[in-house]
Protein backbone atom coordinates (compact mmCIF):
# COMPACT_ATOMS: atom_id res chain seq x y z
CA UNK A 1 0.00 0.00 0.00
CA UNK A 2 1.54 3.59 -0.86
CA UNK A 3 0.87 5.55 2.68
CA UNK A 4 2.99 4.40 5.66
CA UNK A 5 0.38 2.40 8.51
CA UNK A 6 -1.67 4.90 10.73
CA UNK A 7 -4.94 5.06 13.18
CA UNK A 8 -7.59 6.61 11.43
CA UNK A 9 -10.48 8.26 13.69
CA UNK A 10 -13.40 10.10 12.64
CA UNK A 11 -15.43 12.22 15.24
CA UNK A 12 -18.25 13.73 14.17
CA UNK A 13 -18.06 17.27 16.41
CA UNK A 14 -15.72 19.70 16.46
CA UNK A 15 -14.99 19.63 20.51
CA UNK A 16 -14.04 15.65 19.80
CA UNK A 17 -11.77 16.24 16.79
CA UNK A 18 -10.13 19.11 19.08
CA UNK A 19 -9.28 16.48 22.06
CA UNK A 20 -8.20 13.33 19.50
CA UNK A 21 -5.84 16.33 17.84
CA UNK A 22 -4.65 16.94 21.75
CA UNK A 23 -4.24 13.49 22.91
CA UNK A 24 -2.68 12.57 19.00
CA UNK A 25 0.00 14.87 19.96
CA UNK A 26 2.64 15.34 17.32
CA UNK A 27 2.24 12.89 14.49
CA UNK A 28 -1.53 13.66 14.58
CA UNK A 29 -3.04 14.90 11.33
CA UNK A 30 -5.81 16.48 10.04
CA UNK A 31 -7.61 15.09 6.96
CA UNK A 32 -9.94 17.56 5.20
CA UNK A 33 -10.34 17.30 1.34
CA UNK A 34 -7.17 15.30 0.96
CA UNK A 35 -6.05 16.88 -1.97
CA UNK A 36 -2.76 17.93 -0.96
CA UNK A 37 -2.32 15.88 2.19
CA UNK A 38 -3.28 12.55 0.61
CA UNK A 39 -1.16 12.86 -2.09
CA UNK A 40 1.57 13.58 0.31
CA UNK A 41 0.79 10.16 2.14
CA UNK A 42 0.87 8.35 -0.98
CA UNK A 43 4.70 9.03 -1.69
CA UNK A 44 5.18 9.06 1.85
CA UNK A 45 6.43 12.37 2.32
CA UNK A 46 3.96 12.72 5.22
CA UNK A 47 3.38 9.61 7.53
CA UNK A 48 0.68 10.85 10.37
CA UNK A 49 0.62 8.01 13.16
CA UNK A 50 -2.87 9.41 13.90
CA UNK A 51 -4.89 10.34 11.32
CA UNK A 52 -8.09 12.99 11.95
CA UNK A 53 -10.84 13.26 9.62
CA UNK A 54 -12.97 16.08 9.54
CA UNK A 55 -15.36 15.06 7.17
CA UNK A 56 -17.95 13.77 9.15
CA UNK A 57 -17.97 17.07 11.76
CA UNK A 58 -20.98 18.46 11.63
CA UNK A 59 -21.61 21.98 11.50
CA UNK A 60 -18.69 23.17 9.68
CA UNK A 61 -19.50 22.75 6.15
CA UNK A 62 -21.91 25.59 5.18
CA UNK A 63 -21.97 29.03 4.04
CA UNK A 64 -23.96 31.30 5.69
CA UNK A 65 -24.22 35.49 5.52
CA UNK A 66 -25.28 37.81 8.56
CA UNK A 67 -25.88 41.55 8.53
CA UNK A 68 -22.09 42.19 7.98
CA UNK A 69 -19.96 39.10 7.08
CA UNK A 70 -20.11 36.09 4.50
CA UNK A 71 -19.12 32.78 7.23
CA UNK A 72 -17.92 30.20 5.32
CA UNK A 73 -17.10 26.85 7.41
CA UNK A 74 -13.67 26.03 7.06
CA UNK A 75 -14.91 22.24 5.53
CA UNK A 76 -17.10 24.10 2.57
CA UNK A 77 -16.02 22.22 -0.79
CA UNK A 78 -14.21 24.16 -3.55
CA UNK A 79 -16.88 23.82 -5.90
CA UNK A 80 -19.64 24.62 -3.33
CA UNK A 81 -17.56 28.04 -2.72
CA UNK A 82 -17.55 28.54 -6.41
CA UNK A 83 -21.18 27.68 -6.54
CA UNK A 84 -22.58 29.35 -3.86
CA UNK A 85 -25.31 32.10 -4.69
CA UNK A 86 -23.96 34.30 -1.39
CA UNK A 87 -20.36 34.06 -2.36
CA UNK A 88 -21.21 35.22 -5.79
CA UNK A 89 -22.68 38.25 -4.55
CA UNK A 90 -21.03 39.33 -1.76
CA UNK A 91 -17.60 38.37 -2.52
CA UNK A 92 -17.23 37.41 -6.28
CA UNK A 93 -13.25 37.68 -6.15
CA UNK A 94 -13.62 34.21 -3.71
CA UNK A 95 -15.74 32.62 -6.47
CA UNK A 96 -13.51 33.54 -9.38
CA UNK A 97 -10.60 32.15 -7.18
CA UNK A 98 -12.30 28.42 -6.36
CA UNK A 99 -12.50 27.38 -10.24
CA UNK A 100 -8.76 28.51 -10.59
CA UNK A 101 -8.21 25.56 -8.43
CA UNK A 102 -7.11 22.64 -9.61
CA UNK A 103 -9.57 20.17 -11.52
CA UNK A 104 -13.70 19.50 -11.40
CA UNK A 105 -12.59 16.30 -9.44
CA UNK A 106 -10.22 18.30 -7.09
CA UNK A 107 -12.98 20.71 -6.25
CA UNK A 108 -15.23 18.26 -5.59
CA UNK A 109 -13.49 16.99 -2.53
CA UNK A 110 -11.19 19.94 -1.71
CA UNK A 111 -11.74 22.28 0.93
CA UNK A 112 -11.54 26.10 2.01
CA UNK A 113 -10.30 24.98 5.52
CA UNK A 114 -7.88 22.67 4.19
CA UNK A 115 -6.50 25.41 1.46
CA UNK A 116 -5.78 28.29 3.58
CA UNK A 117 -4.38 25.76 6.56
CA UNK A 118 -1.91 24.25 4.34
CA UNK A 119 -0.58 27.44 3.17
CA UNK A 120 0.70 26.56 0.04
CA UNK A 121 2.29 30.39 -1.07
CA UNK A 122 1.29 29.73 -4.60
CA UNK A 123 -2.71 28.75 -3.50
CA UNK A 124 -5.44 30.59 -4.70
CA UNK A 125 -7.71 31.19 -1.50
CA UNK A 126 -5.39 32.33 0.52
CA UNK A 127 -4.59 35.07 -1.58
CA UNK A 128 -8.12 36.13 -1.89
CA UNK A 129 -8.39 35.65 1.66
CA UNK A 130 -5.77 38.40 2.55
CA UNK A 131 -7.26 40.67 -0.51
CA UNK A 132 -10.55 40.49 1.71
CA UNK A 133 -9.89 40.89 4.38
CA UNK A 134 -10.60 37.33 5.64
CA UNK A 135 -10.41 36.70 9.73
CA UNK A 136 -9.95 32.78 10.59
CA UNK A 137 -11.24 31.11 13.54
CA UNK A 138 -9.65 28.69 15.21
CA UNK A 139 -10.98 26.01 17.79
CA UNK A 140 -8.70 25.13 20.45
CA UNK A 141 -9.04 23.14 23.84
CA UNK A 142 -9.25 26.82 25.23
CA UNK A 143 -11.77 27.68 23.23
CA UNK A 144 -11.77 29.32 19.81
CA UNK A 145 -9.44 33.23 18.57
CA UNK A 146 -9.92 34.73 15.51
CA UNK A 147 -6.72 35.94 13.44
CA UNK A 148 -6.69 38.29 10.60
CA UNK A 149 -5.40 36.44 6.98
CA UNK A 150 -2.82 39.14 7.09
CA UNK A 151 -1.36 37.35 10.71
CA UNK A 152 -2.30 33.87 9.81
CA UNK A 153 0.04 33.24 6.87
CA UNK A 154 3.89 33.04 8.67
CA UNK A 155 6.15 31.07 5.83
CA UNK A 156 6.12 28.28 3.51
CA UNK A 157 3.20 25.86 4.42
CA UNK A 158 3.27 27.41 8.28
CA UNK A 159 0.89 29.32 9.73
CA UNK A 160 -0.56 30.63 13.20
CA UNK A 161 -2.26 27.70 13.55
CA UNK A 162 -1.10 25.49 16.96
CA UNK A 163 -0.74 21.98 16.98
CA UNK A 164 -3.97 21.40 18.72
CA UNK A 165 -6.36 24.09 17.06
CA UNK A 166 -8.57 23.60 14.02
CA UNK A 167 -9.19 25.70 11.56
CA UNK A 168 -12.99 26.16 11.80
CA UNK A 169 -14.21 28.89 9.86
CA UNK A 170 -13.54 31.73 7.58
CA UNK A 171 -15.34 35.08 8.28
CA UNK A 172 -15.21 37.94 5.73
CA UNK A 173 -16.57 41.00 6.15
CA UNK A 174 -19.17 42.47 3.85
CA UNK A 175 -18.12 44.41 0.90
CA UNK A 176 -18.82 48.22 0.57
CA UNK A 177 -21.46 47.97 -2.59
CA UNK A 178 -19.97 49.22 -5.56
CA UNK A 179 -16.53 47.81 -4.80
CA UNK A 180 -14.93 46.32 -7.66
CA UNK A 181 -12.45 43.28 -8.23
CA UNK A 182 -10.41 41.27 -10.51
CA UNK A 183 -8.88 38.02 -9.81
CA UNK A 184 -6.18 36.58 -12.40
CA UNK A 185 -3.79 33.63 -12.66
CA UNK A 186 -1.00 32.43 -15.04
CA UNK A 187 0.01 28.73 -14.98
CA UNK A 188 1.65 26.59 -17.06
CA UNK A 189 -2.11 25.09 -18.15
CA UNK A 190 -5.66 25.05 -16.63
CA UNK A 191 -5.51 23.87 -13.37
CA UNK A 192 -2.00 23.69 -12.75
CA UNK A 193 -0.35 25.25 -9.67
CA UNK A 194 0.07 29.18 -10.48
CA UNK A 195 2.89 30.79 -11.25
CA UNK A 196 1.77 33.46 -10.37
CA UNK A 197 -1.83 35.40 -9.22
CA UNK A 198 -3.32 38.83 -8.10
CA UNK A 199 -5.93 39.41 -6.35
CA UNK A 200 -7.46 43.52 -5.99
CA UNK A 201 -10.35 45.40 -4.83
CA UNK A 202 -11.23 48.90 -5.91
CA UNK A 203 -13.55 51.42 -4.42
CA UNK A 204 -14.09 54.84 -5.97
CA UNK A 205 -14.88 58.18 -5.05
CA UNK A 206 -17.46 60.24 -6.62
CA UNK A 207 -14.88 61.89 -9.02
CA UNK A 208 -13.54 58.36 -10.34
CA UNK A 209 -10.43 58.30 -7.92
CA UNK A 210 -9.33 55.51 -5.78
CA UNK A 211 -10.55 55.69 -1.52
CA UNK A 212 -9.63 52.20 -0.86
CA UNK A 213 -7.50 49.81 -2.42
CA UNK A 214 -6.42 46.24 -1.69
CA UNK A 215 -4.09 44.00 -3.33
CA UNK A 216 -2.98 40.57 -2.95
CA UNK A 217 -0.01 38.29 -4.66
CA UNK A 218 0.22 34.30 -4.97
CA UNK A 219 3.62 33.20 -5.78
CA UNK A 220 5.52 36.21 -5.32
CA UNK A 221 7.20 35.03 -1.74
CA UNK A 222 6.84 32.60 1.22
CA UNK A 223 3.21 33.20 1.87
CA UNK A 224 1.02 35.58 0.10
CA UNK A 225 1.93 39.19 0.10
CA UNK A 226 0.04 42.15 0.64
CA UNK A 227 0.83 44.72 -1.72
CA UNK A 228 0.67 47.63 1.19
CA UNK A 229 3.30 50.56 -1.45
CA UNK A 230 1.22 49.89 -4.32
CA UNK A 231 -2.15 50.12 -2.62
CA UNK A 232 -1.38 53.65 -0.96
CA UNK A 233 0.38 55.15 -4.33
CA UNK A 234 -3.61 54.31 -5.66
CA UNK A 235 -5.34 56.02 -3.23
CA UNK A 236 -6.24 59.55 -4.31
CA UNK A 237 -5.40 58.88 -7.69
CA UNK A 238 -6.68 57.81 -10.92
CA UNK A 239 -5.86 56.84 -14.94
CA UNK A 240 -3.54 54.13 -16.37
CA UNK A 241 -0.17 55.57 -15.25
CA UNK A 242 -1.07 55.00 -11.38
CA UNK A 243 -1.83 51.60 -12.35
CA UNK A 244 1.09 51.16 -14.19
CA UNK A 245 2.97 52.89 -10.99
CA UNK A 246 1.57 50.19 -8.81
CA UNK A 247 1.75 47.33 -10.53
CA UNK A 248 5.54 47.89 -10.76
CA UNK A 249 5.54 48.70 -7.23
CA UNK A 250 3.81 45.19 -6.53
CA UNK A 251 6.51 43.34 -8.62
CA UNK A 252 9.13 45.20 -6.69
CA UNK A 253 7.67 44.21 -3.24
CA UNK A 254 7.48 40.69 -4.33
CA UNK A 255 10.86 38.51 -3.96
CA UNK A 256 9.17 34.99 -6.30
CA UNK A 257 11.30 32.10 -6.06
CA UNK A 258 13.13 30.05 -8.89
CA UNK A 259 12.36 26.47 -9.71
CA UNK A 260 11.95 24.23 -12.43
CA UNK A 261 8.90 25.97 -13.81
CA UNK A 262 9.89 29.43 -14.16
CA UNK A 263 12.82 32.09 -12.81
CA UNK A 264 11.92 34.46 -10.23
CA UNK A 265 12.80 37.29 -12.54
CA UNK A 266 9.86 36.11 -15.11
CA UNK A 267 7.23 35.45 -12.08
CA UNK A 268 7.92 39.12 -11.03
CA UNK A 269 7.52 40.46 -14.54
CA UNK A 270 4.36 38.46 -14.19
CA UNK A 271 2.99 39.73 -11.11
CA UNK A 272 3.97 43.16 -12.82
CA UNK A 273 1.26 42.23 -16.06
CA UNK A 274 -1.42 40.32 -13.51
CA UNK A 275 -1.34 43.46 -10.94
CA UNK A 276 -2.09 46.14 -13.95
CA UNK A 277 -4.51 44.03 -15.38
CA UNK A 278 -6.56 42.94 -12.60
CA UNK A 279 -6.40 46.48 -11.24
CA UNK A 280 -7.89 47.33 -14.63
CA UNK A 281 -10.72 44.84 -14.86
CA UNK A 282 -11.36 46.29 -11.02
CA UNK A 283 -11.12 49.92 -12.07
CA UNK A 284 -13.91 49.10 -15.11
CA UNK A 285 -16.31 46.82 -12.59
CA UNK A 286 -16.24 49.45 -9.80
CA UNK A 287 -19.01 52.00 -9.25
CA UNK A 288 -18.63 55.42 -7.80
CA UNK A 289 -19.09 55.96 -4.57
CA UNK A 290 -22.33 58.36 -3.42
CA UNK B 1 -1.98 -0.13 14.70
CA UNK B 2 -2.67 -2.22 11.53
CA UNK B 3 -7.00 -2.24 13.00
CA UNK B 4 -8.57 -3.24 10.24
CA UNK B 5 -12.38 -1.33 9.96
CA UNK B 6 -15.71 -2.76 8.31
CA UNK B 7 -16.92 -0.69 5.15
CA UNK B 8 -19.91 -0.70 3.19
CA UNK B 9 -19.42 0.62 -0.33
CA UNK B 10 -22.27 0.58 -2.58
CA UNK B 11 -20.08 0.26 -5.99
CA UNK B 12 -22.37 0.16 -9.43
CA UNK B 13 -25.56 -0.75 -7.06
CA UNK B 14 -23.87 -3.50 -5.58
CA UNK B 15 -22.84 -3.01 -1.65
CA UNK B 16 -19.22 -3.96 -1.28
CA UNK B 17 -18.92 -4.75 2.70
CA UNK B 18 -14.85 -5.79 3.26
CA UNK B 19 -12.83 -5.01 6.06
CA UNK B 20 -9.53 -3.31 5.80
CA UNK B 21 -6.74 -1.41 7.09
CA UNK B 22 -7.14 2.65 7.12
CA UNK B 23 -4.55 3.46 4.56
CA UNK B 24 -6.44 1.42 1.74
CA UNK B 25 -7.07 3.92 -0.72
CA UNK B 26 -10.41 3.89 -2.48
CA UNK B 27 -8.53 3.40 -5.82
CA UNK B 28 -7.00 -0.21 -4.15
CA UNK B 29 -10.27 -1.10 -2.23
CA UNK B 30 -12.39 -0.83 -5.92
CA UNK B 31 -9.64 -2.47 -7.87
CA UNK B 32 -8.82 -5.38 -5.57
CA UNK B 33 -11.52 -5.63 -3.11
CA UNK B 34 -14.52 -5.21 -5.37
CA UNK B 35 -12.13 -6.40 -8.22
CA UNK B 36 -13.30 -3.55 -10.89
CA UNK B 37 -9.93 -3.18 -12.46
CA UNK B 38 -11.72 -0.64 -15.06
CA UNK B 39 -11.11 2.15 -12.66
CA UNK B 40 -7.08 2.67 -14.10
CA UNK B 41 -4.34 3.79 -11.49
CA UNK B 42 -1.92 6.17 -13.02
CA UNK B 43 -0.10 8.03 -10.30
CA UNK B 44 -1.35 7.52 -7.56
CA UNK B 45 -1.10 11.31 -6.06
CA UNK B 46 -3.80 13.16 -7.92
CA UNK B 47 -1.75 14.36 -10.63
CA UNK B 48 -2.96 12.14 -13.68
CA UNK B 49 -7.17 11.67 -13.15
CA UNK B 50 -7.07 8.05 -14.33
CA UNK B 51 -8.68 6.94 -11.32
CA UNK B 52 -11.20 9.36 -11.51
CA UNK B 53 -14.72 7.66 -10.30
CA UNK B 54 -18.04 9.08 -9.14
CA UNK B 55 -18.96 10.02 -5.62
CA UNK B 56 -22.30 10.31 -4.84
CA UNK B 57 -22.11 11.38 -8.64
CA UNK B 58 -19.48 13.68 -8.65
CA UNK B 59 -15.95 13.34 -10.00
CA UNK B 60 -13.31 12.30 -7.22
CA UNK B 61 -9.92 11.37 -7.36
CA UNK B 62 -10.35 7.57 -5.71
CA UNK B 63 -6.51 7.40 -5.26
CA UNK B 64 -6.98 10.30 -3.09
CA UNK B 65 -9.26 9.30 -0.51
CA UNK B 66 -9.13 6.03 1.88
CA UNK B 67 -11.40 3.37 1.35
CA UNK B 68 -12.59 4.07 5.15
CA UNK B 69 -13.87 7.32 4.56
CA UNK B 70 -16.59 5.91 1.33
CA UNK B 71 -18.28 4.24 3.76
CA UNK B 72 -21.52 4.48 3.54
CA UNK B 73 -21.33 6.28 0.37
CA UNK B 74 -22.18 5.46 -3.29
CA UNK B 75 -19.85 5.21 -5.92
CA UNK B 76 -20.15 4.63 -10.02
CA UNK B 77 -17.28 3.04 -11.83
CA UNK B 78 -16.82 3.11 -15.57
CA UNK B 79 -18.31 -0.30 -15.28
CA UNK B 80 -21.85 1.17 -14.47
CA UNK B 81 -22.17 2.68 -18.13
CA UNK B 82 -22.72 -0.33 -20.17
CA UNK B 83 -25.35 -2.36 -19.80
CA UNK B 84 -23.62 -5.10 -21.59
CA UNK B 85 -20.44 -5.22 -23.95
CA UNK B 86 -22.62 -5.20 -26.35
CA UNK B 87 -24.30 -1.84 -25.35
CA UNK B 88 -22.23 0.63 -24.59
CA UNK B 89 -22.80 4.30 -23.21
CA UNK B 90 -23.88 6.72 -25.74
CA UNK B 91 -20.40 8.64 -24.31
CA UNK B 92 -18.50 5.19 -25.12
CA UNK B 93 -20.15 5.21 -28.09
CA UNK B 94 -18.68 8.74 -29.07
CA UNK B 95 -15.50 7.85 -28.05
CA UNK B 96 -15.51 4.61 -30.08
CA UNK B 97 -16.86 6.58 -33.18
CA UNK B 98 -14.30 9.42 -32.46
CA UNK B 99 -11.02 7.76 -31.92
CA UNK B 100 -11.05 9.50 -28.49
CA UNK B 101 -8.69 6.71 -27.21
CA UNK B 102 -5.78 4.85 -28.33
CA UNK B 103 -3.85 2.78 -25.21
CA UNK B 104 -7.18 3.54 -23.52
CA UNK B 105 -5.39 3.87 -19.81
CA UNK B 106 -6.68 7.73 -19.26
CA UNK B 107 -10.32 6.59 -21.29
CA UNK B 108 -11.79 5.33 -17.90
CA UNK B 109 -10.95 8.63 -15.81
CA UNK B 110 -12.19 10.66 -19.16
CA UNK B 111 -15.39 8.57 -19.75
CA UNK B 112 -16.92 9.35 -15.96
CA UNK B 113 -15.67 13.00 -15.67
CA UNK B 114 -17.50 13.59 -19.66
CA UNK B 115 -20.49 11.85 -17.77
CA UNK B 116 -20.78 14.60 -14.51
CA UNK B 117 -19.52 17.04 -17.18
CA UNK B 118 -22.25 16.77 -19.17
CA UNK B 119 -25.08 15.86 -16.44
CA UNK B 120 -24.38 19.51 -15.34
CA UNK B 121 -23.86 20.99 -18.66
CA UNK B 122 -25.15 19.59 -21.78
CA UNK B 123 -24.40 21.13 -24.54
CA UNK B 124 -20.80 22.09 -23.43
CA UNK B 125 -18.44 24.53 -25.60
CA UNK B 126 -14.99 23.20 -26.68
CA UNK B 127 -13.63 25.94 -24.19
CA UNK B 128 -15.82 23.98 -21.14
CA UNK B 129 -14.45 20.25 -22.40
CA UNK B 130 -10.96 21.44 -22.22
CA UNK B 131 -11.63 23.15 -18.98
CA UNK B 132 -13.35 20.09 -17.64
CA UNK B 133 -11.27 17.20 -19.12
CA UNK B 134 -8.06 19.59 -17.84
CA UNK B 135 -6.96 16.99 -14.97
CA UNK B 136 -7.32 14.07 -17.45
CA UNK B 137 -3.97 13.48 -18.79
CA UNK B 138 -4.06 11.50 -21.87
CA UNK B 139 -0.23 11.03 -23.41
CA UNK B 140 -1.55 9.12 -26.58
CA UNK B 141 -4.35 11.33 -28.73
CA UNK B 142 -3.54 14.99 -28.12
CA UNK B 143 -6.61 15.81 -26.78
CA UNK B 144 -8.00 16.85 -30.71
CA UNK B 145 -10.10 13.56 -30.97
CA UNK B 146 -11.07 13.76 -26.88
CA UNK B 147 -12.91 16.80 -27.50
CA UNK B 148 -14.18 15.88 -30.81
CA UNK B 149 -15.61 13.02 -28.81
CA UNK B 150 -17.06 14.72 -26.13
CA UNK B 151 -18.90 16.75 -28.38
CA UNK B 152 -20.56 13.87 -30.46
CA UNK B 153 -21.52 12.41 -26.88
CA UNK B 154 -23.31 15.49 -25.93
CA UNK B 155 -25.12 15.51 -28.95
CA UNK B 156 -26.17 11.92 -28.52
CA UNK B 157 -26.85 12.15 -24.79
CA UNK B 158 -29.39 14.89 -25.74
CA UNK B 159 -30.66 13.70 -28.83
CA UNK B 160 -31.63 10.13 -26.31
CA UNK B 161 -33.07 12.70 -23.97
CA UNK B 162 -35.31 13.94 -26.59
CA UNK B 163 -36.82 10.10 -27.57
Amino acid sequence: MKPARFEYLAPTSVEEAVSLLVEGGEDAKLLAGGQSLVPLMNLRLAQPSVLIDLNKVEGISSITESEDAVVIGSMARHRAVAESEVVRRFLPLLAESAGHIGYPAIRARGTIGGSIAHADPVSEFPCACLCLHAEFVLTGPAGTRQVRAEDFFVSYLTTALSPDEILTEVRFPKPSPGLGWGFLELARKTGDFALAAVAATVALSPDGTCSEASIAVAGGGDRPLRMVEAETMLKGNQGDDVIARAATAAATSSNPPSDIHSSGDFRRQMIEVLTRRVLTAAWGNARRGE
Amino acid sequence: MSNTSEVRIQINGEVFERHVEPRKLLSDFIREDAALTGTHVGCEHGACGACTVLLDGEPVRSCLMFAAQADGMVLETVESLASTPANLHPIQEAFWEKHGLQCGFCTPGMLLTTKALLEKNPDPSEDEIRQAIAGNICRCTGYVFIVDAIKDAAARCSSEGDR
